[in-house]
């Protein structure tokens, strides 16, 4: 009975997981249309759902391991996975609110890997794979991405010189529609197929399923809905930092980009080098900026985004491992109750600080400004900019006549 | 080093990253700047065989021009199509 109920448990945080990632990964396709006013944010939005759902149910080769190369697989128990989603989601949530782009699955493998550690200890872990597969990789996807993009959009700039500029936005315009929905499409084939792998995982590991078998139709048709849901509802916060922190883009550095980004993701995959959708997005968006005679690349954004994919990895593996030592230490269904209430409680925590200063739909293109966008928190901003309208009025209110008659009195002494 | 990074495969991306990456948005543009007439006479050596046209105006591209943007943009279509065909036989 309680290992049914933690498997429906490890099920709703799989999907919640699904959700996140969606939520999270949809600026990598779109950020740059709605940027460049190619496509309204939400049409954007809707679309890049659509192709997620689509990619999910395109291609079904789903393996059912979760860090694999990464984790020893005979130490992953449901109580192991369960604190892993947890650290990952916790973590896309955090960099959400900080409208930060960083890699949903990097997050996914921290949380795991956490808590492998604090069930098994060192020994569950496959540190070379780490290193190899997850560590590389984060450092060499934004080089890789920003050659390529960069290349391209040179390219472009020099033989649109001279074109009326009216005609070329317009055809670019469709040009970056088209490769950014292949970047959508690629992102729902394998990202959704994470999220069915694990609740394959989970269901076998409950017995609930064979081990040889296949997807349910359930599990597919949920984790594509999960995530179009999360796609659609739109990361708007991270869609900004993408689209108008990095660079001021325009539609022909948008279409470079988002070809760039849909070659590198394929092309990596394909010749067995995966790197992660959201470096390779991200930098593409930086090598348009470089590749653009005259643009500007805002590398203090840049710089805050390397730094949150360094910290992901250890940063979601400490949520995990913290999740699991709790739900070991409270033990049975209980524990696990316990840590997805906390989860509940700090959703809705980071969801109500996301509300003092909200982005969505009607300000996501808003002109970008590094002095008041600056800094890790928009929680200090917020408390920043409420802090003088308390403080400085009244200290305004007494200074002032104070000041006033003492002028005043100054004047008619010195002007009798 | 070689124990962490498959230099091989990193080679393989970057190189056929940069040529479609980086080819097709070129190619597109190419596409365009083939069907847009560039204004006349500043470019006039370049375009002089076909269509040019009176200085100033818009007029249609001649046939040869034509056919190399559509050919450019064919190719573009098909990067696309070959994209969604690698996704659907399973991709990885």
């Amino acid at each position: 009975m309680t290992e049914t109920l933690l498997l429906v448990l490890v099920v709703v945080t799989a999907l919640a997981f699904d959700f996140t990632n969606g939520f999270h990964d949809t600026g990598n396709a779109m950020a740059t249309s709605i940027a460049t006013r190619a496509l309204k944010p939400r049409t954007a939005v809707l679309l890049s759902a659509v192709l997620n759902m689509v990619g999910a149910f395109l291609s079904l080769s789903v393996a059912a391991t979760i860090a694999k190369g990464l984790v020893d697989a005979n130490v992953i128990t449901l109580e192991v996975v369960f604190a892993g989603l947890v650290g990952g989601i916790v973590w896309n949530l955090v960099t959400w609110l900080l409208g930060l782009p960083s890699s949903s699955s990097h997050a996914l493998v921290g949380g795991v890997v956490g808590s492998v550690l604090a069930a098994v200890g060192t020994s569950g872990v496959i540190w070379t794979g780490v290193v190899a597969k997850v560590l590389v990789p984060a450092l060499l996807a934004p080089v890789v991405a920003i050659a390529v993009a960069a290349t391209g959009t040179w390219f472009v700039a020099r033989l649109t010189r001279g074109l009326p500029q009216d005609l070329t936005s317009r055809g670019f315009r469709w040009g970056q529609v088209g490769s950014a929905s292949l970047v959508s499409l690629a992102h729902g084939t394998n990202d959704a197929q994470k999220s069915m792998g694990i609740i394959l995982l989970a269901l076998i590991a409950g017995g609930a399923a064979p081990a040889d078998s296949s997807v349910p139709f359930w599990v597919i048709v949920s984790c594509a809905f999960f995530m179009a849901l999360g796609t659609y509802l739109g990361g708007w916060r991270i869609i900004r930092t993408l689209g108008k922190g990095l660079v001021e883009i325009d539609t022909r550095q948008g279409m470079s980009a988002e070809t760039s980004s849909a070659a590198v993701i394929m092309l990596s995959s394909y010749f067995g080098f995966s790197l992660s959708t959201t470096h390779v997005a991200t930098g593409s968006i930086m090598g348009s900026g470089v590749g653009m005679p005259g643009a500007t690349v805002r590398w203090g954004v840049a710089g805050r985004m390397l730094a949150a994919w360094g910290l992901t990895l250890p940063a979601a593996g400490i949520v995990g491992a913290l999740c699991f030592w709790l739900q070991h230490g409270v033990g049975g269904f209980g524990g696990s109750m316990l840590v997805f209430g906390l989860l509940l409680a700090t959703s809705a925590l980071i969801w109500f600080a996301s509300r003092r200063k909200p982005v969505d739909h009607t300000n996501v293109n808003e002109a970008w400004d590094e002095d008041r966008a600056a800094g890790l928190a928009p929680v200090a901003a917020t408390t920043g900019a409420a802090a003088p309208a308390h403080v400085a009025p009244v200290e305004s209110d007494h200074a002032s006549p104070v000041s006033e008659a003492i002028t005043v009195t100054t004047s008619t002494r010195s002007h009798p | 080093m070689s124990e962490f990074i498959e230099w091989g495969a990193l080679a393989h991306v970057v190189i056929a990253g940069i040529v479609v990456g980086a080819g097709i948005p070129a190619l597109f543009a190419l596409g365009l700047r083939l069907l847009v007439l560039p204004d006349g006479g500043t470019s006039a050596g370049a375009d002089g065989a076909q269509g040019g046209g009176p200085v100033g105006a818009r007029t249609r591209p001649g046939t040869a021009r034509l056919v190399g943007a559509g050919l450019c943009f064919v190719v573009c279509v098909g990067a696309i199509a070959t994209g969604i065909g690698f996704l659907i036989s399973g991709g990885h």
